[in-house]
């Protein structure tokens, strides 16, 4: 899965290149974990690579062209989008890719890929396990 | 609470498309109406509160309506702006300041779904740019998840819009008239799976306005009054899931309707089997379906049998949404929460014409919900 080398990321800091890549997340004072790693933090957040793989959530399809600020390619294509949960650590909201929706289960084995978003730029994804 | 507070008077602008009427026009319409049926006149209201999201300021309406010097606080609360405006109005005379309040909401949006800038809510650029920050996804990722958990089938997604529309042809402020069947909402265009076109509100114009009373002025006017038992608002707990959230914690926290909720009954003294009437938040039809069991009226689940058996229905054993509800009434954010309590006081006075509850109901349960997570519930007697 090395189609998106040569992009840039979307956004620096959202995830180390590895591999494998991994996406990273700010662990708080009390144990709880957030992603992305804001800017500004409010509080002091410990840097952590977060789990390449999780379950899904929950999905959804995007069917129409969002307004501004999206800023995908022309022409839209329709997309997959949900939530995976890191087991014990943070349940991201992230692009699904590599399926369709009528294959998508709750619980299914989800795995870290980072794609294509445009001609220059890559972004994090999610995409059913592959078993070996 | 000090004193019983009472809503004497209640005035609606149609909702919709309003061409050439700003949304403030359409609040001072509402005003009026309701201080007509009160039967009272704006000077003698002590007290003023209202707002609108995307219509200006309430306070300008004192230009229209006349300079009397009263004091008017403008909310600016999101979807809880009508919530917030009553809350004020209620406690301006619960507190004894005055005799007469009024809560006033309205507004008027631009066609299409609404868009948000991310540094607006402290989000990255990256999640706008990607995609990810648009409303009509979240409701669509908390009811797919719903469904897969509780065996919530897409049929009776399509249900909760039909009885919308339906109920929505009957009311006489709503902006879709029209019955829509079934296999239409069904099988039109997919938005975000699992939810179609017809299962999304669109934004739209309106205006509402509630006059309050003192127990005191209801006997002295001797109104056509009902009495507000509670009113509930909450901003959401830990760890809820809410619109635009690039993360959640897991597991999950709590849900601002469900404290909204309680917290309510509670001040009330009553429970759900209590309610004779409600109107709950249905920004989409997996939103009705959720809020039933957020809000106590059912168990995860349960509203299947409801759907199948029409129990939410005009004539079932809770009616809900009975003017067709944000689906057919469109959601002006500024009016709609305050849309919720005019039907529940047209309900209870029996005045709803053809979608009239039936079996003179005595309780009026309402519920708003809206962006970033707060809840607003309102329980009227008579």
């Amino acid at each position: 899965m090395d189609n998106a080398q040569g992009l840039s990321p979307i956004a620096a800091g959202l995830w180390d290149d590895g591999p494998p890549p991994r996406l990273i997340g700010g662990r708080k004072a009390n144990g709880e974990i957030v992603f992305p790693l804001p800017d500004e933090p409010l509080e002091p957040l410990e840097r952590v690579a977060l789990a390449t793989s999780g379950t899904l959530w929950s999905w959804t399809s995007q069917e129409f062209q969002p307004k501004s600020p999206f800023a995908g390619p022309e022409p839209f294509e329709p997309f997959l989008l949900g939530y995976i949960e890191l087991a014990n650590e943070v349940i991201v909201e992230s692009r699904i890719v590599e399926t369709s929706i009528d294959r998508l289960e709750l619980g299914m084995p989800m795995q870290l890929v980072i794609v294509p978003f445009d001609d220059h730029r890559s972004t994090f994804a999610f995409r059913p396990e592959q078993r070996a | 609470m000090s004193e019983n507070v009472h809503i004497i008077g209640a005035g609606i602008h149609a909702f919709g498309r309003t061409e050439g009427r700003s949304g403030r026009a359409q609040g001072v319409f509402a005003l009026r109406q309701a201080l007509a049926d009160a039967g009272i006149e704006w000077a003698d209201i002590g007290f003023a509160s209202g707002g609108s999201i995307a219509a200006g300021s309430a306070d300008i309406m004192v230009n229209d309506l006349g300079l009397t010097s009263l004091p008017f606080i403008n909310v600016a609360n999101g979807c809880a702006t009508g919530g917030s405006a009553l809350t004020a109005a209620h406690n301006a005379i619960a507190s004894g300041m005055c005799d007469v309040a009024v809560a006033v909401g309205f507004d008027k949006h631009e066609r299409g779904a609404f868009n948000a800038k991310p540094s607006n809510y402290g989000l990255p650029a990256w999640y706008g740019e990607t995609g990810m920050m648009l409303t009509t996804q979240f409701f669509a990722l908390k009811i797919q998840r719903y469904m897969k958990l509780h065996g919530i089938s897409r049929e009776t997604l399509g249900r909760v819009a039909e009885k919308a529309f339906r109920n929505g042809a009957l009311c006489d402020h709503a902006w879709r008239r029209s019955p829509v069947d079934i296999e239409t909402i069904l099988n039109a265009p997919m938005v975000n799976d699992p939810l179609t076109k017809y299962m999304f509100c669109s934004p739209a114009e309106g205006g509402v306005a509630l006059v309050l009373a003192s127990e005191k002025k209801l006997r002295e006017l001797g109104s056509d009054g009902v009495r507000i038992d509670s009113i509930a608002f909450r901003t959401r707990p830990e760890g809820s899931f809410e619109v635009f959230a690039p993360s959640i914690r897991t597991p999950p926290g709590g849900k601002p309707t469900v404290l909204a909720s309680q917290a309510a009954f509670e001040q009330a003294g009553i429970d759900p089997a209590d309610v004779d009437v409600a109107q709950l938040q249905d920004t989409e039809s997996g939103a009705e379906i959720m809020h039933m069991a957020e809000n106590g009226f059912c168990a995860d689940g349960e509203q299947e049998e409801w759907f199948a058996n029409g129990w939410s229905e005009i004539g079932g054993k809770l009616p809900i949404n009975t003017d067709g509800g944000c689906l057919a009434c469109g959601e002006p954010v500024g009016a709609s929460g305050l849309r919720q309590v005019y039907e529940n006081v047209q309900q209870l006075r029996g005045r709803a014409g053809a979608r009239q509850v039936p079996r003179d109901p005595k309780v009026g349960y309402s519920h708003v919900y809206g962006a970033p997570g707060l809840s607003a519930v309102a329980i009227v007697t008579r």
